[in-house]
């Protein structure tokens, strides 16, 4: 059952890449000077920025995984994380190849120029390299090299990659911010569920030893 | 900020070097634009043109030396990718928005130093001079470019017209202010209206462009109708869009992206591939290319450098 869920799941995920490709090769994909037309007046910036919007969205999928399979009380969503997750490092592949082909041309001078002179940019590949050991370590090898909590506190990385993908989607906007707030208020509600777990517990022991001592003297 | 040294002659009075320097050229084209007025003029009489819509053919448009010879980028594409922050911040979106967009009556109110202070309809705006294609190249600061076959005429035309007193330094440019029209107006994304800014030279040189039409015909209500400005050596940006306003000012107007942004738009906001504050602007994509080019300095109109001379470029970007 499961695993015909996960090969749903996995098509679905691919529908974005797909809508693009549609788009871009259009009815007649031989004809190569139709390429792009379905995509608008410029197919690459359209290109770019669904890849990057899917790979921010991916992000925010993968991370409420967790808080769903608790609240919902559906622990089977965790079989699911992994393969999200490499799809927002999948589309984050995409994002960045269409940056250093399309807008840089492969040429290294500009792209370091690029990373150090404009913060957006700098900000967005710092977020897309953390995401690299993520995918590397995704595997049960992998888990089982490094033990549950190394692995576990490795693959906290996904809060700074999404903070700062969504921080070089707020610089590189113009004007209109709403799209960016929008992604950063659930990333927001995302982690501050988890601030709540991981808190949650330790106020709560403070709380049951907080009174008890007071209560010492008025016991004697 | 002053810019230049107070004298006696007029600011309006001083003739434009390159203007200068080709004056022959200059007469020449005067002599043919003033037939064809003349022939217009016949035309006027025997027909008088009602109420203009986008779309409808524009007579009498003479050539432009103006003009380059580049691709003129698709009619769909630039009517079809605006950045229209009246309507939406979505480049697809003003084409279908603006439909509806009203631009009969439309009139425009002179003002501020000038001694003909005037509220002009539209249509007799446009019938100041004759109109002209320029084929322009047109380069967003996002970092991509479009040519366009602008029609209209030099904005020194109605500069002239209105006589700026010797103490305007500098021509504002405001948008119109309609929430009604404008959805995009409802949100403070810029400080509406939109206004921008020319220093009184670079209004009254000739490649400023008073713009009523594209590709012969009366401008599309998405590309700035009823009238706007077209300014080819700087960011699009520079150019307002349906204009109500043209006010003559002793100070630099307080231009819309410049406040929304300082750091990254300045006032001037000349295309310069060594300046890059927001985007990189070494290169750009022409729509419908794939492969980007080098952007060229004043976006290659290299005849306005002269009203830069002894001017840090990269202090005053």
């Amino acid at each position: 059952m499961i695993r015909w869920i996960k090969v749903v799941v996995f098509i679905a995920c691919l529908a974005p890449l797909a809508w693009l490709m549609w788009r871009f090769f259009g009815a007649t994909p031989r004809d190569m000077s139709t390429w792009g037309v379905g995509l608008g007046a410029n197919p690459i910036e359209k290109i770019t920025h669904a890849t990057g919007d899917w790979t921010i969205r991916f992000l925010l999928i993968t991370l409420s995984i967790t808080p769903l399979r608790k609240l919902l009380s559906v622990p089977a969503l965790i079989k699911f994380r992994r393969m999200l997750g490499l799809f927002a490092f999948f589309y984050a592949c995409l994002h960045f190849t269409t940056y250093i082909w399309l807008d840089k041309f492969f040429s290294l001078h500009e792209m370091l120029l690029d990373i150090a002179k404009r913060k957006f940019i700098t900000v967005g590949f710092t977020a897309f390299v953390l995401l690299i050991p993520l995918a590397l370590t995704s595997t049960a090898g992998w888990i089982r090299r490094l033990g549950g909590k190394r692995w576990q506190a490795l693959h906290r990385l996904i809060y700074v990659s999404a903070i700062l993908g969504v921080i070089h989607y707020l610089w590189l906007v113009k004007a209109d911010i709403r799209k960016p707030l929008m992604d950063g208020a659930i990333l927001a509600v995302l982690l501050l569920y988890r601030v709540v777990v991981w808190i949650g517990p330790i106020l709560k022991k403070r709380r049951q030893t907080l009174p008890s001592r007071q209560a010492e003297p008025a016991a004697e | 900020m002053l810019i230049k040294k107070a004298d006696d002659i007029h600011s309006s009075e001083i003739t434009p070097k390159d203007l200068y320097l080709n004056r022959r050229k200059f007469l020449a084209g005067a002599a043919m634009a003033g037939a064809a007025a003349a022939g217009l003029g016949l035309n006027e009489l025997l027909a008088p043109s009602s109420t203009v819509q986008a779309g409808e053919k524009i007579n009498g448009i003479q050539k432009s030396p103006f003009s380059t010879t580049e691709r003129v980028t698709p009619y769909n594409d630039v009517t079809h990718y605006n950045n229209y922050y009246e309507f939406s911040t979505e480049k697809e979106e003003p084409a279908d928005l603006a439909k509806n967009f009203k631009t009969r009556p439309w009139t425009v109110t002179i003002d501020g130093d000038v001694s003909k202070k005037q509220v002009q309809d539209v249509d007799s705006i446009m019938k100041f001079a004759t109109p002209e294609e320029r084929i322009y190249r047109h380069r967003c600061v996002e970092g991509w470019s479009i040519v366009v076959p602008w029609v209209g005429f030099s904005l020194s035309e109605l500069i002239k017209r209105a006589q700026p007193l010797g103490k305007a330094k500098f021509v504002e440019f405001t948008t119109l202010y309609d929430l009604k029209q404008y959805p995009g107006q409802q949100r403070q994304i810029l400080q509406w209206p939109y206004v921008e800014g020319l220093r009184m030279d670079e209004a009254m040189h000739p490649l400023a462009l008073l713009c009523f039409g594209m590709y012969g015909e009366v401008l599309p209500n998405q590309d700035g109708a009823p009238l706007r400005m077209v300014v080819p050596w700087k960011y699009g940006f520079k150019s307002a869009k349906a204009i109500v306003r043209i006010r003559f000012t002793d100070k630099q107007p307080n231009t819309t992206w410049n406040l929304a942004n300082p750091p990254a738009y300045g006032f001037y906001s000349n295309v310069n591939p060594n300046v890059s504050t927001y985007h990189s602007q070494s290169t750009e994509r022409r729509l419908g290319e794939f492969l980007k080019r080098p952007t060229l300095m004043f976006n290659g109109y290299d005849q306005v450098a002269g009203l830069y001379s002894g001017m840090d470029l990269k202090k005053n970007y």
